[in-house]
């Protein structure tokens, strides 16, 4: 357990995480292997700033959001975490119960507004629920955060006695983003919280994430697959694959001028929304390796066209290629890879402004 | 297949849908899931068909296909199917949804290939064995030659080692592997229309990438017409060729896709355009966004169904009558009082 008092600190600083999960076979559940999940990945935010996750399914974004929750434990490294009283404490090694006092300061926000939320609550009571958890014992206390809250995510307070099913998806985001932000946290942990929603309902919700973040100061983690919702919301973004960060770098930095292979082909796959646009799109050959069985050297070399023999038998570490910006590839300095930049023509609708 | 089908143009859609209505009769009344969609889809092309949650895009699909389920039917419009070039074109919504008729279309002429490939597949029986079954319910093929033609398929959408995977479990397979498995599937018949409802939505991004340029490598191949139905206005404008917008049942707006991105004309479709995330934006900039939401079914709005949360409304009219699809430019329709005056038409 380490306790260090640092204001300086970013608000949230993960060191060497790891997380493996045991494979286990036959009559005695032997562990036969492990599943890398995520592997060994060190990344920093800093107060008041959003971190994108990216990365497709099964490169360990979520499970670093869970470990940094401290909903699974960590199987190595440090999650760093300056508290509300300024002391910086490691919740990857507490004891459970002694996380309890941090509990309240990273709340999460969920993917599914439909299965999130107890279908036989009210929302008074969903949104509540933190509160009375926390020790707030009089009604009328609760009932008056509970109306100041849904004042902040835009919906009508005298809405509170509903059940969710009165509500839409989006509405239903709010209610949970309200829960989550009933016990003042300073970090949120967002993992896909737009995209079970109507396009045009995430563009909603997008934006009232940027108003909370202004209005009250918070810091973001966001856990999202779609790059164009990330582009929208983040400073920062970390891009993942196999359970590694392959890149990491300032938005657009990251976008207009990658340096990971990897990075460059998620770009290029992103359908643009502008049929003039299609154009010769990289599409990336194979699967995403087997995070049991990873390739040796870069992990994505069966899949890049720019490998060489260095990259199949030597893992790429995590280096400062720019200020900024670091990238896991043995050729980062010497590629020239596409970004995606402003469209050649602006698109006629997009300047009008409803 | 026949040379006149490539030759496109001149030549009368593969299927044309006409004034299509799908209502269900739930008791807490009527819900107008399709009302009056019309479309058709030529040979060789891909019509997208794009809207949001409730906009009847997927009961569209159901209803030419006629599995729409009870307490849902077709009441109205028509469904023509253009089959063999000598032989009588046939109206599905007219046909019985269990008859002989509509069974050998469905999965022989017409194929669906389904947004969530774990679903759609049967746990218990390997994909080759489910496959095998679809060539031989519609072809007089024997075990042996099937299960050949199944490897085949399997290869020629990029399933490695095809032999030794068509003895797997539809669990075995990840998810990008599953939808190359149900699009071999839908092609095992040589279908002449191709329905793909959300064929990609739940596959990540460079998973996507490769399943839209297999889609329109096939398609290129065998010329047959693709109808390709999501809510993601990117892959509508990667893969299109005409477009078709819908809302709460409506066709709002059809056109070529160059027309639809870049001169749309119903208030709906600019909206719904500007409110995309766009992975051009300036990072943390605000979305201009649609107000409200998608109204319930059930509390469907009088006029035309954007109304309340259209910008343009004009109150006594918007509000009042339902807009038809009217041509607004030789290419291209839209269902808006900004275009054309309301009939004195009942309200319906």
């Amino acid at each position: 357990m380490t306790i260090r008092s640092n204001s300086g600190a970013p608000l949230l600083e993960v060191r060497n995480l790891q997380r493996f999960f045991p494979i286990r076979r036959g009559l005695l559940r032997r562990v036969v292997g492990q599943v890398r999940a995520v592997d060994d990945i060190s990344f920093h935010i800093d107060r008041g700033e959003t971190l994108s996750l990216v990365g497709e399914s099964g490169c360990g974004k979520t499970t670093t959001a869970r470990c940094i929750l401290r909903a699974l434990k960590p199987t190595a490294g440090e999650v760093l975490f300056q508290t509300g009283a300024g002391e910086v404490v490691d919740t990857a090694s507490l004891p459970k119960a002694a996380l309890t006092p941090y509990r309240h300061q990273m709340q999460m926000i969920f993917q599914d507004p439909f299965s999130s939320l107890n279908p036989r609550m009210t929302v008074f009571d969903i949104i509540a629920e933190p509160l009375l958890a926390s020790g707030i014992k009089n009604r009328d206390q609760r009932r008056a955060r509970v109306e100041n809250l849904l004042e902040r995510v835009r919906l009508r307070p005298e809405f509170m006695q509903r059940y969710p099913h009165a509500f839409s998806g989006g509405q239903r985001q709010r209610i949970g983003i309200a829960r989550a932000l009933a016990l003042n946290p300073s970090l949120i942990v967002a993992d896909e919280p737009v995209s079970a929603l109507d396009v045009s309902v995430q563009a909603q919700i997008l934006n009232l994430l940027l108003d909370l973040q202004d209005e009250l100061g918070l810091t973001y983690l966001f856990v999202a697959h779609d790059l164009s919702v990330v582009k929208h919301i983040s400073d920062r973004v970390a891009v993942m694959y196999v359970g590694k960060i392959v890149e990491i770098a300032e938005t657009d930095q990251l976008f207009k001028a990658p340096k990971h292979p990897y990075t460059e082909a998620l770009l290029s796959a992103v359908p643009k929304p502008d049929p003039r646009l299609r154009s010769e799109r990289i599409v990336l050959q194979g699967e995403v390796a087997d995070p049991a069985h990873p390739p040796a050297g870069c992990y994505f070399h069966p899949r890049c066209a720019h490998a060489i023999d260095r990259c199949r038998s030597e893992t790429p570490p995590l280096e400062e290629v720019l200020p900024g910006h670091r990238v896991a590839c043995h050729r980062a300095r010497e590629l020239s890879l596409k970004g995606v930049d402003a469209p050649p023509s602006p698109h006629p609708q997009q300047l009008r402004t409803l | 297949m026949a040379n006149r089908e490539i030759n496109g143009e001149g030549q009368p859609p593969v299927l044309t849908v006409n004034n299509l209505k799908t209502h269900f009769f739930t008791d807490e009344g009527t819900v107008k899931a399709v009302d009056g969609a019309s479309f058709s889809a030529p040979a060789g092309k891909t019509v997208g068909i794009v809207g949001e949650s409730g906009c009847g895009k997927s009961v569209t699909a159901l209803s030419i296909l006629r599995i729409v389920q009870k307490p849902g039917r077709i009441v109205d419009g028509e469904i023509i199917l253009r089959r063999a070039d000598d032989a009588e074109p046939v109206d599905l919504a007219k046909l019985d949804a269990e008859g002989g008729a509509i069974r050998a279309i469905r999965g022989g002429e017409i194929a669906l290939v389904f947004q969530e490939p774990m679903t759609s597949f049967s746990p218990h029986y390997t994909i080759g064995n489910q496959i095998v079954e679809t060539i031989r319910l519609h072809q007089d093929v024997g075990k042996a030659e099937a299960r050949n033609r199944t490897i085949e398929l399997l290869r020629m959408v990029g399933i490695p080692r095809p032999e030794r995977r068509i003895d797997e479990y539809p669990f075995e397979l990840s998810g990008g592997l599953r939808q190359r498995v149900m699009i071999a599937m839908a092609l095992s018949c040589n279908p002449k229309i191709l329905i793909a409802d959300e064929p990609t939505t739940a596959l990540d991004v460079t998973t996507q990438a490769q399943i839209l340029d297999l889609l329109r490598e096939i398609q290129a191949r065998t010329q047959m017409s693709v109808i390709i139905i999501t809510h993601d206005m990117g892959v509508i404008a990667e893969m299109a060729d005409d477009v078709i917008v819908m809302y709460l049942g409506r066709v709002v707006e059809s056109g070529p896709v160059d027309e639809i991105f870049h001169r749309a004309k119903h208030p709906y479709t600019q909206a719904l355009l500007r409110s995309i995330p766009s992975i051009f934006a300036a990072p943390r900039s605000k979305l201009p966004t649609i107000a409200g939401s998608i109204p319930h079914p059930h509390n469907r709005p009088a006029g035309c169904p954007f109304h309340p949360r259209c910008a343009e409304r004009m109150m006594g009219k918007c509000d009042v009558h339902i807009p038809r699809l009217r041509p607004v430019s030789r290419r291209q329709m839209a269902s808006c009082f900004l275009y054309h005056e309301p009939d004195e038409a009942p309200i319906t």
